[in-house]
């Protein structure tokens, strides 16, 4: 048995090399020439600058955007490290609400939410999606419906006409893969970035 | 439930069976020690591996040499990770300048880790620093897989081999395992990842000044090659906290379709090695139906649950299912059939929080990861557990029959019968037993999210996910206190190496077994009575053990929903 304690440590000690440092540092380093724009986080830049990335969903307040859905995701409270303080898409600390489908406390936030939106848009049936936190707390994605229900509130505070707005929400639009796999989305983030355009021509 | 949403989880079940005889013809040849196409780039790199460990690749162990050599790999494995945890601070590749993991929070994550189950108290992006991610956890969910595949092979050779005393070299099966198997899928898997959109980079995190004026930090790093063995190896701990539900851990609909075929890919195949090992694919066969039966109906239910929604959602007039904890471009099936398949397999990665599932849609991966992790299974264990209560059913139908039951040419005796119970029992004596502890102490009660049943199904989630090896949470619960770390550890250790343990002692002894020709009295194991027998005992088995628990928690939450009461 003790003869075994040799490649224990040998074994392992190589193994761990090519698996823990090879392995990830040659695929950096080969994803980085291949695919360096998704290798670097799909970022988006202006000016020069990041604003974002096009994968990671970011707060939306203004009555200008189009906004996400809720986030639950959390921050160190400054006050005292051991709490925390809701801290909307952040990006260093993803997840859910983890509130169960019994939870008072999930179901008078969405009530609230709900009643909020009706008031915003009597017209339509609230989708389901804009009143519930996602998984990541960074979903970058709302549904088309979630997407045309805010179209009125858009459209006023730009004062521009309800169907050019509908327009870049259609052309915004990003179906099943291949028809079939996965769900109709719309990137928030790429929408509103398409609305500031269209302002700006 | 929608057609678009089943013909999605039929398309996922035909890949993964169109999958099974390639892999199983190719894991045959690299098990059997055979040439295969890689082996001109592989061979030099495993006889230096040989070479330099001091291994003699032709000398085999007895049953009792390859246990202790696994034990003392995951010694080894356990000090590294732990050490790198500790030291991190002061080690480079960290950009974000985490500091130092506390002892019982880096004691809990190295036992996590080599235990295959991935269990993730820490959140990756604010507590770990690229080092630890690649070097100790990237590293550990090779071999930590490859050695769930190497036990599992040691048992097929006690069923093979006739009157031998060894069941194959430990070091052999594990590196070839990691060379021939893994390492060559997670290279072009992960630059299929990055493809989609997943990063892979040793830069720092990003601040991003957002279209309103705000600052966002985006979390980065090597994502791509540990997500590639994370899902492949069945290990399922994420990179992010919020694991295959970020979308920089799963960009996208294709990569999440993907990713639930790598869980199954190799436990899936192994079915089909087995049945090649033995003699009869259909031996193989038999097997993968019992698995697949079970799972599909799991799918039936948890997407039924979840399309369906809450009553407090359907009371709003709010349609479209439960998203609760679920992201928009998985939508509620692919969220569903994720769950289904993680729990099963013993992955244990997430793309949608099970916490927030609905009540009867989350109680089937508690189910899952009740039976035992057989469907399919985490890669290696899933066929070892299922042999486990192969072994049973078989017994039961001996008795039936007044014959001494004999399986693929092995009689099936006293020995066989008391490790199969062994390994079977120590399970719910970990998540029932600890489950009630956590509910009375009050420390632990303080852990709880959620209040009512939906409480005391987050504890019994935690155990039964820490003692399958399987690693998802319903993640409300703060695990990461002194209790949870000490005694989830102890749940994972006992959850894998008590059944490890007494299977391999299964294969010590059928390997010295004489192999007998099937005769006319041999019951068939190959065809639907088997099939619907091993069924039953698994689900006899298991509903014996925790109905009981889950008639406290997910079932009152369903009836409890139902009347609109509210916690």
């Amino acid at each position: 048995m003790l003869k075994e304690i040799r490649p224990a440590i040998l074994v392992l000690v190589l193994l761990t090399a090519i698996t823990g440092l090879a392995y990830p540092l040659a695929m950096t380093a080969i994803a980085g020439v291949i695919f360096p724009k998704q290798a670097q986080g799909s970022l988006i830049e202006k000016d020069g600058k990041v604003i974002g990335s096009a994968l990671i969903g970011q707060e939306f307040k203004e009555d200008k955007y189009f906004h996400g859905r809720p986030s639950a995701t959390v921050a160190p409270d400054p006050n005292d490290s051991s709490k925390t303080v809701p801290a909307p898409y952040n990006a260093a600390n993803s997840g859910g609400s983890n509130l169960g489908p019994t939870s008072k406390a999930l179901n008078d936030r969405v009530k609230e939410d709900v009643e909020r939106l009706k008031a915003e848009n009597p017209s339509a049936g609230v989708p389901v999606d804009l009143v519930t936190t996602s998984a990541s707390g960074l979903d970058p994605d709302i549904s088309p419906d979630a997407a045309l229900f805010q179209v009125p509130r858009v459209a006023k505070a730009r004062s521009m006409s309800e169907d050019v707005v509908r327009e870049l929400v259609t052309q915004n639009t990003q179906g099943r893969f291949a028809g079939v796999i996965g769900e109709p989305r719309v990137n928030v983030l790429a929408l509103n970035l398409a609305l500031d355009a269209a302002k700006a021509k | 439930m929608t057609v678009i949403g089943w013909i999605q989880i039929i398309l996922f079940c035909a890949i993964v069976i169109a999958l099974v005889k390639p892999l199983g013809w190719y894991m045959t040849r690299v098990f059997s020690g055979e040439r295969t196409f890689l082996s001109p780039v592989l061979r030099p790199l495993e006889r230096g591996i040989y070479w330099v460990g001091g291994v003699d690749e032709r000398r085999e162990q007895h049953w009792l040499t390859y246990t202790v050599a696994m034990l003392l790999f995951h010694v080894g494995g356990f000090a590294l990770i732990y050490g790198l945890m500790r030291l991190q601070a002061v080690l480079p590749f960290n950009p974000a300048g985490q500091t130092a993991v506390a002892e019982d929070l880096s004691f809990n994550t190295a036992i996590s880790f080599i235990t295959n189950t991935n269990w993730q108290n820490y959140g990756g992006e604010s507590t770990l620093s690229y080092l630890v991610q690649m070097l100790g956890l990237t590293h550990q969910n090779f071999l930590s897989a490859a050695t769930g595949i190497a036990l599992a092979m040691a048992l097929i050779r006690g069923f093979t081999r006739s009157s031998m005393r060894t069941v194959g070299n430990f070091w052999v099966d594990v590196t070839r395992c990691t060379l021939y198997v893994l390492l060559p899928i997670c290279i072009v898997y992960a630059l299929f990842l990055v493809w989609q959109g997943m990063p892979q980079t040793l830069g720092a995190y990003v601040d991003a000044a957002t279209l309103e004026g705000g600052k966002q930090t985006i979390a980065l790093g090597p994502v791509a090659s540990q997500v590639a063995i994370k899902m492949l190896g069945t290990n399922g701990g994420g990179f992010f906290n919020a694991n295959a539900a970020h979308p920089f851990e799963n960009p996208t609909a294709l990569s999440n379709l993907v990713q639930m075929i790598s869980i199954f890919a190799l436990g899936a195949a192994l079915t089909n090695v087995f049945g090649r090992m033995v003699g009869n694919q259909r031996q193989g066969w038999a097997i993968f139906a019992v698995m697949g039966i079970l799972f599909v109906a799991g799918v039936t239910v948890t997407y039924w649950a979840e399309a369906n929604g809450t009553s407090a959602l359907q009371a709003l007039g709010l349609t479209g299912g439960n998203m609760e904890g679920k992201e928009v471009r998985f939508g509620v099936v692919a969220s569903s059939l994720f769950a289904v398949v993680t729990t099963a397999a013993s992955c244990g990665a997430v793309n949608a929080m099970h916490d927030s599932f609905t009540a009867l849609g989350g109680m089937i991966p508690l189910i899952n990861m009740q039976l035992g992790e057989v469907i399919i299974g985490g890669v290696g264990a899933g066929l070892y557990g299922m042999l486990l209560f192969v072994v049973l059913a078989i017994f039961v139908a001996g008795l039936m029959v007044g014959r001494t039951p004999e399986y693929v040419g092995k009689k099936i005796e006293a020995r066989e019968v008391k490790m199969a119970m062994l390994a079977i029992l120590v399970l719910p004596l970990m998540y029932l037993g600890w489950t009630a502890v956590g509910v009375v102490l009050p420390s632990a009660v303080a852990s709880m999210a959620n209040a009512g049943p939906h409480g005391f199904t987050e504890v019994l989630y935690a155990y039964t996910s820490g003692t399958g090896n399987n690693g998802s949470a319903f993640a409300g619960l703060t695990g990461n206190t002194l209790f949870y770390n000490l005694t989830l550890a102890m749940a994972m250790f006992v959850g894998r190496f008590f059944m490890i343990v007494p299977a391999m002692a299964i294969a010590g002894s059928l390997v010295e077994k004489k192999s007998i020709p099937a005769s006319a009295g041999t019951f068939p194991t190959t065809g639907g009575l088997f099939v619907g027998l091993v069924i039953g005992v698994i689900l006899i088995i298991g509903g014996l053990t925790f109905f009981p628990a889950l008639a406290l928690g997910p079932i009152v939450e369903h009836l409890a929903m139902n009347a609109n009461t509210l916690f």
